[in-house]
């Protein structure tokens, strides 16, 4: 390499980029998420006119603030190579709990942790499946996700009107700085995302969470808690999920049991693009953000163009397609060298 | 080695035998058949009909779990079939005569077949993992139908399409005898010949059956193509019972059904053996729980806890912790069967 830079004295530029990529490859997914965002916001720019404003950026964040949420705990999961099927579910059955439980009159300040404690039970028993019993997460977390699902009907079959101030306050307040606006739904998101990025850079949690998706077997022999790992993970992603749980019941104002049909694929959708490897032990929690972002944008664009809704899914798809390929390119070569 | 056999499909048939004498118990009117101008009816004859389009999707499940697989996109193709046959049919001039009728059902699956090829070539060709190739689908596959419906239910009247579903033939419902020969053809096929043991050694090990001359990579593409075509069928009998392309609706959660149905048969989800004799059980366990549940006044919403229930029963008892509790209970037998160690293998591209 050296040798290379020398000849080729005019370009040494390229040489540091080059550097610079050395040891990053697992940032290159997310480099490629952030230019697929820029790429579409400048399009989407150049084509409607008045698209990127601070108004609809920040609308960006509001609308899909669950989403962000759900995405940082389905990151915690995917890392491990694990994969969690039942968010959607589990996001909706918190929430009708939620809403029955404050229609009949228990506080707000009761029923918020007892939200995070059903999200969590739930991805203890997954956990627990996964680890203890060798079920496939696929499998263990299919199984939640019919229990959840399920469970929201017992709950309720009607959608239950919210009718409390401070969870309703969580959508309703917004924050103006200038044209921009946040909600307090954005803040809890996004102080989130730096709190999961903490935990998975800076803390042994997070790190053993790299090294079992990385190879379970070397972190085992290496005499670090797989057991609990893995299980944990799973219950970091129900917690999140009944976070989700908690804006989405804000954003829609009520607890409805089909909430969050299909929101486990959107979810997997978002930390793929975002360039976490399914295969676990690579990603980085800022490019599910980044992922959902590009969710986000997809989803107005479509709505700009006045095309058909379905048009969302199949462009998400495609673009799952490509970001799955390009994974399996990155990771053909690395075991190549 | 024959006990073992014997072991792995009783549990299923007892479980299904369990359930038909609950339902027989608790309402007499479950197990009688009556004859109607030579037509049979009665419940046992509905979850022979109804389990039609779950049994042509599990079937083609159970060849792709074999090979270590998952098929994920089957609903989606499901409407996918079903909104192509439609669209033919509703737009040509003669709805109701044989000819249509039988170019919009090979159109439409021979679309599945090739969206079934296309997962094949994803998850065999480029080594993407199966739950995400077919997620893809998955994803897009209901979006696709959409499009081709132009956003509405298409609903057609057309008698020999009718017949599909809803008609008789000899007696029986004719969807019965859709899912009978799916069932022959499949097992005279993978059973008869080497194709059956081929696809178990892709299963257990995809690298050693390579390096013994098994052509890994056509057999798991085949058995996606397989799996699409299935969803196809099955796709053309759903819409077929309502006379309407539902590209919300059609299949769907059918694809977790079927997964549940291969592995209440026995089959396990890590791959290699097979068997189909347990997924058509596990089919009847399904579609006959089903009707229990709709029977005992339970809201149909509720379902998926029972299913989720069973899930989670059927895995435990699958897993090695719980067998080796169990037969530490027993009196202790040298253990015959091959434990299943759950090796997690890098496949090289």
């Amino acid at each position: 390499m050296t040798a290379l830079t020398e000849t080729e004295r005019p370009a040494p530029t390229i040489s540091r980029w080059r550097h610079f990529l050395v040891g990053k490859v697992a940032w290159m997914p997310v480099l490629a998420a952030v230019v697929i965002l820029v790429i579409m916001l400048v399009a989407g720019q150049a084509y409607f006119g008045r698209f990127v404003t601070p108004r609809i950026l920040s609308s960006l964040f509001v609308d899909n603030a669950y989403l962000i949420v759900l995405a940082a705990g389905m990151t915690f999961v995917i890392l491990t190579g694990g994969i969690d099927l039942s968010v959607g579910a589990v996001m909706a059955f918190t929430g009708m709990l939620a809403a029955k439980l404050m229609s009949t009159g228990v506080p707000a300040p009761v029923v918020i942790p007892l939200m995070l404690i059903a999200g969590a039970a739930f991805g203890l028993i997954i956990g627990v499946m996964v680890h203890y019993f060798d079920v496939q997460p696929f499998i263990a977390s299919l199984a939640g996700m019919f229990l959840a699902r399920g469970l929201c009907f017992v709950v309720s079959l009607e959608a239950i009107q919210v009718k409390n101030p401070l969870v309703l306050g969580l959508q309703s307040v917004k924050i103006n700085m200038g044209d921009w606006y946040v909600t307090p739904t954005v803040i809890i998101a996004l102080l989130l995302v730096v709190g999961a990025t903490w935990v998975l850079g800076y803390t042994r949690f997070g790190r053993t969470v790299y090294a079992v998706g990385g190879n379970e077997q070397s972190a085992r022999l290496m005499g670090l808690h797989v057991a609990r790992t893995k299980v944990l993970v799973y219950v970091v992603s129900g917690v999140c999920a009944g976070i989700a749980g908690l804006l989405f019941t804000a954003y829609t104002a009520a607890g409805y049991s089909l909430n969050g049909i299909g929101t486990e694929l959107d979810t997997i959708a978002a930390v793929v693009i975002g360039g976490t490897l399914l295969t676990g032990g690579s990603g980085y929690l800022i490019g599910s953000l980044v992922g959902v972002l590009v969710y986000g944008v997809i989803k107005v664009s479509i709505t700009f163009l006045g095309a058909d809704a379905s048009w969302t899914r199949i462009t998400i798809g495609i673009l799952l397609l490509a970001f799955v390929v390009v994974q399996r390119v990155i990771v053909a070569r690395a075991n190549r060298r | 080695m024959r006990k073992l056999l014997k072991h792995r499909i009783l549990w299923p048939i007892g479980a299904l035998l369990a359930l038909v004498l609950l339902n027989a118990v608790s309402r007499p009117s479950f197990l009688s058949i009556t004859v109607r101008d030579g037509e049979l009816y009665g419940s046992l004859i509905d979850i022979l009909r109804n389990s039609a389009p779950l049994m042509l999707v599990a079937l083609g499940m159970t060849l792709v779990i074999a090979t270590r697989g998952i098929d994920l996109s089957v609903g989606a193709q499901m409407a996918i079939s079903g909104a192509v046959a439609l669209t033919i049919i509703s737009d040509s001039k003669t709805p109701g005569s044989l000819g249509t009728v039988a170019v919009a059902i090979l159109a439409g699956v021979a679309i599945t077949f090739i969206f079934g090829l296309w997962n094949g070539f994803l998850v065999s060709v480029v080594g993407i993992q199966p739950i995400i190739a077919t997620l893809v689908l998955m994803l897009a596959g209901r979006g696709i139908a959409l499009l081709i419906t132009g956003g509405f239910i298409t609903t057609i009247t057309s008698a020999p399409y009718a017949q599909m579903s809803q008609g008789y033939l000899i007696g029986f419902p004719f969807a019965f005898f859709v899912s009978l020969g799916a069932i022959l053809v499949i097992s005279l096929v993978v059973r008869r010949t080497a194709l059956g043991v081929l696809t178990e050694s892709v299963g257990i090990n995809p690298e050693a059956s390579r390096l013994a001359g098994v052509r890994s990579r056509g057999i798991v593409w085949s058995v996606y193509g397989v799996s699409g075509l299935l969803a196809g069928v099955a796709g053309i009998l759903y819409s077929s019972n309502i006379m309407a392309a539902d590209a919300n609706n059609a299949g769907i959660n059918i694809e977790l059904d079927a997964i549940l149905a291969v592995v209440l048969g026995g089959t396990s989800l890590a791959g290699g053996k097979f068997t189909l004799a347990g997924t058509v059980v596990g089919v009847f366990i399904i579609q006959t729980l089903t009707s229990t549940i709709t029977f005992l006044g339970v809201p149909p919403a509720v379902t998926p806890v029972f299913k989720a229930l069973v899930v989670i029963v059927v895995c435990l008892a699958q897993s090695r912790r719980v067998r080796e509790w169990l037969s530490r209970i027993r009196p202790t037998r040298t253990p015959t069967t091959t434990t299943t160690t759950p090796v997690v293998e890098r496949i090289p591209a």
